[in-house]
């Protein structure tokens, strides 16, 4: 059988870096703030996670120093874009090269290797239940993302900023401050999914190891609507496509060729989602 | 931020005034449904003013806005706020409702001092005001737009049951029907504008600004609106309305203050006064209101439409000659604007002809019927008519391009600068310099612009729908004079307006569509505003109309 459960427990596994990202971006998204810094956002949190971890011998303060670090970095992006009303695609662009060349960088002054640092001694984060602690909290993120931004007030004052800042000023709220909450929130996510990739996943930093993540992520952003149960379903699809790469890698298949499975699964749910929905609305959100 | 206790008061979660974040919980409660004790606030109410500006001045950079503005608005009234665009009645508001800080005067809301700083303090104090363009959210419902930052609340979670009830029963109170669970976007603009004033009431909002309220609404619609503001009043509520529609400020209000170049020039009682004495305090000058000007001299026919369907329009038939403006009458949505943009090359045509000069162009695109001789003013002058973000040069410019403008395909700049000063000058529009960008143009300003753009073109015919909506008093006169002498330079002109005045001023031939088609067709000297009211309502008498 190729579609067996252990093809879906790995396929969970897979996905929570991508789905506690993408919930960051869905976040921005409903406030009006386009993040596709998810990706660099991520990678510090790798990078954090693994040091603390190494240099602390403690992963928890591996992940809560990745959370720290990567809403810092975000902060780039609130500032930018809320504050000094830049463009967020150029700064989140920015946001992802600058944090491939800063990583790489602190990984040859701090550990002095190239490449990949990987020891026996870093601890990695352990399983509850057959589960890293960061996929049950990834889960539960969905739950409480979902009932916050529907049912609670401030996510109608968040959805409101999102979709009418003058309108939510008038009524006294600050679309700023909004703003400044969901990418800074944003960036607490993304440095939790990068703990779970460089904790969890695997327990080792390597170069750029985020490999296109946080741009997958920023699809099931779109791809969910900004929904959490949405952004959930997309980040299931794309981890079952990363586990199913591995698969048909034992297989026989090249692993160039699996490695694309992902982003294959990326267009093709693009193209069908948005020409369903043309269909539907002859708009897209 | 703070979670809402239930109000032991009600039994309900109150909902909170439009305090600031930080002081939500202890805001400023909302006024018991139900019940409109709006005196209960100021026992001394009668006589003191809901409203008192006293010597407001501001200044901007160039401009003096506001020159030492007095302006008293008592209790229970209906105040017309008039003046024509720049004359500084925005400022005057923005300065009341806490937007801008003016630079000297002293504002005081219902006998208390106030220098509001931000609009929520506004608000706390029971003012609220529904801006010209709506501040909704296309995407929520009616109710959650309601409650906006003053939701009834459980836990911080946002009690839906009570928001929906607290909005049915506003609705019912004020006779404002809305469907709570509707989505705003979905709404047409009449029911929007009640959402907004429900917003405000929610509020318990005592005093209401209405910024150019009738702008957007058909006739029905605006009718419908001052009898839910006159209901306001009578319930002891006030209400400003900011306007430049002296018809409604005649029907509707009880005293008028104009402003003109920043200063009061007029305070009037509606009762004492009459259209004419208001124009004239406002545009500085005696103004000849809905002149009906004498027909033209038509020659051969230069649109002919024959049999036209398209979606929303059924069997058209019409010819407009040269030397002649023919106007369309009729109720907003009833297959007008399908029509003309069937003939601009925007819709395509379902069946039938569209001839201009002889020339058969039903299939034609946009661009071959503007170079077959036809010109366009759209409805919409910020989405269609011009690119909000581009110059006003390039504005200007644009249609332009292909023709007098382009060298060998190359628009050289000075030629662009030169065709835009030429066409500021002659048009008299005002813009403070030809390179600024065309939203920062007032809306007649823009208006203006755009139909100096379309006669540049010298075409043959000219399509225009809603000339003057939302333009000054001053400006209509001077766009109907350029409609007029088009027409007498033997051009053939084709005129959508939902102003019955207007087409009775200007078209030699009136037609009237009611679902879509065209039910009746007038002279001039028939078209009367009765019959052709009747007509647009559907009762026209049926006769066959043919466009000759």
């Amino acid at each position: 059988m190729f579609f067996d459960s252990d093809l879906f427990l790995s396929a969970l596994r897979a996905l929570t870096p991508i789905l506690l990202a993408a919930l960051g971006g869905a976040l921005c998204e409903r406030a009006g703030v386009f993040n596709i810094g998810l990706e660099g956002m991520m990678l510090m949190g790798c990078f954090t996670a693994v040091a603390t971890s190494w240099f602390t011998g403690s992963p928890w303060l591996g992940v809560l120093a990745a959370a720290l670090a990567a809403a810092a970095y975000s902060l780039i992006l609130a500032v930018g874009a809320v504050t000094l009303k830049g463009d967020a695609v150029v700064l989140g662009v920015a946001m992802n090269l600058l944090a491939v060349g800063l990583t790489s960088f602190l990984l040859r002054t701090v550990f002095g290797v190239q490449g990949t640092f990987d020891d026996p001694d870093l601890v990695g984060l352990p399983e509850i239940a057959g589960f890293s602690p960061l996929t049950w909290l990834s889960w539960a993120a969905v739950g409480v993302a979902a009932v916050l931004l529907s049912r609670h007030a401030w996510g109608l004052r968040l959805r409101g900023v999102g979709e009418a800042p003058d309108a939510a000023a008038t009524l006294g709220v600050s679309p700023v401050k909004y703003k400044y909450g969901a990418v800074l929130a944003s960036g607490v996510l993304c440095g939790l999914a990068g703990a779970q990739l460089a904790l969890g996943n695997v327990t080792l930093f390597s170069e750029n190891m985020t490999a296109g993540r946080g741009w997958i992520a920023v699809v099931a952003v779109m791809l969910g609507r900004a929904l959490p149960l949405g952004v959930l379903l997309a980040a299931l699809l794309f981890g079952l496509a990363e586990a199913a790469g591995f698969r048909l890698q034992g297989l026989g298949l090249p692993q160039q060729a699996t490695d694309a499975a992902p982003y294959v699964v990326t267009l093709i749910a693009l193209f069908l989602t948005t020409a369903k929905r043309r269909r539907k609305t002859g708009a897209v959100a | 931020m703070t979670p809402q206790p239930p109000d032991p008061a009600t039994g309900d979660t109150a909902a909170d005034g439009p305090a600031t974040d930080d002081t939500a919980a202890d805001g400023t409660p909302a006024e018991g449904t139900g019940t409109h004790d709006t005196t209960a606030h100021n026992p001394t109410a009668h006589d003191t003013p809901a409203v008192e500006l006293l010597g407001i001045t501001k200044e901007f950079p160039g401009t003096l806005a506001n020159d030492r503005v007095d302006l008293t608005v008592r209790r229970g009234e209906i105040h017309a706020l008039m003046g024509e665009n720049g004359a500084g009645k925005s400022t005057l508001m923005s300065v009341l409702y806490g937007m801008l800080r003016p630079d000297a005067g002293t504002v005081r809301v219902e006998g208390r001092e106030a220098g509001f700083a931000s609009p929520g303090d506004a608000m706390a104090a029971g003012l609220g005001m529904v801006h010209q363009s709506f501040k909704l959210f296309d995407s929520l419902t009616v109710a959650e737009n309601v409650v906006y930052r003053a939701e009834p609340r459980r836990f911080g979670f946002v009690d839906r049951a009570a928001a929906r009830r607290r909005v049915a029963e506003l609705a019912e109170a004020h006779g404002l029907h809305v469907d709570p669970d509707a989505r705003v976007g979905d709404l047409p603009v009449g029911v929007r504008q009640r959402v907004e004033i429900l917003k405000l009431l929610h509020r318990g909002a005592r005093t209401l600004i209405l910024d150019e309220p009738t702008a957007v609404l058909t006739p029905a619609e605006a009718d419908a609106l001052f009898a839910v503001l006159r209901s306001l009043t009578d319930e002891g509520r006030t209400v400003i309305l900011v306007t430049h529609k002296l018809r409604e400020v005649m029907e509707g209000s009880d005293n008028v203050t104009v402003l003109r170049d920043g200063r009061v020039v007029a305070r009037l009682r509606t009762a004492d006064t009459s259209p004419d004495e208001i124009a004239a305090a406002m545009t500085g000058r005696a103004v000849e209101l809905d002149r009906i000007h004498p027909p033209g001299t038509p020659g051969d026919d230069v649109l002919t439409v024959d049999g036209l369907s398209t979606d929303g329009v059924h069997d058209a038939q019409l010819t407009v000659r040269a030397g002649e403006i023919v106007g369309i009458a009729g109720v907003a949505g009833n297959g007008q604007s399908e029509l003309i943009e069937a003939l601009a090359g925007l819709r395509p045509v379902t069946a039938g002809q569209v001839g201009l000069s002889g020339r058969d162009i039903t299939h034609a695109s946009a661009a071959r019927r503007r170079l077959a001789g036809l010109a366009y003013v759209p409805e919409d002058r910020h989405a269609v008519g011009t690119a909000p973000a581009a110059s006003v040069a390039d504005n200007l410019a644009m249609g332009h391009h292909r023709t007098s403008l382009s060298r060998k395909g190359v628009l050289p700049p000075k030629a662009v600068r030169e065709h835009a000063r030429g066409l500021v000058e002659r048009f008299g529009v005002k813009a403070s310099s030809p390179q600024v960008a065309a939203s920062a143009l007032s809306g007649g300003n823009l208006q203006k612009l755009l139909i100096g753009r379309e006669l540049a073109h010298d075409a043959p015919l000219l399509l225009v729908e809603q000339p003057t909506r939302g333009v000054d008093i001053g400006a209509v006169q001077n766009i109907h004079d350029q409609l007029i002498a088009y027409r007498d330079a033997g051009h053939a002109v084709l005129l959508v307006s939902a102003e019955l005045s207007e087409i009775r001023g200007l078209a030699d031939r009136v037609l009237v569509m009611y679902e879509g088609r065209i039910v009746a067709s007038y002279p001039k000297d028939e078209a009367d505003e009765r019959t052709l009211g009747l007509a647009m309502a559907g009762a026209a008498p049926t006769h066959s109309v043919e466009g000759a």
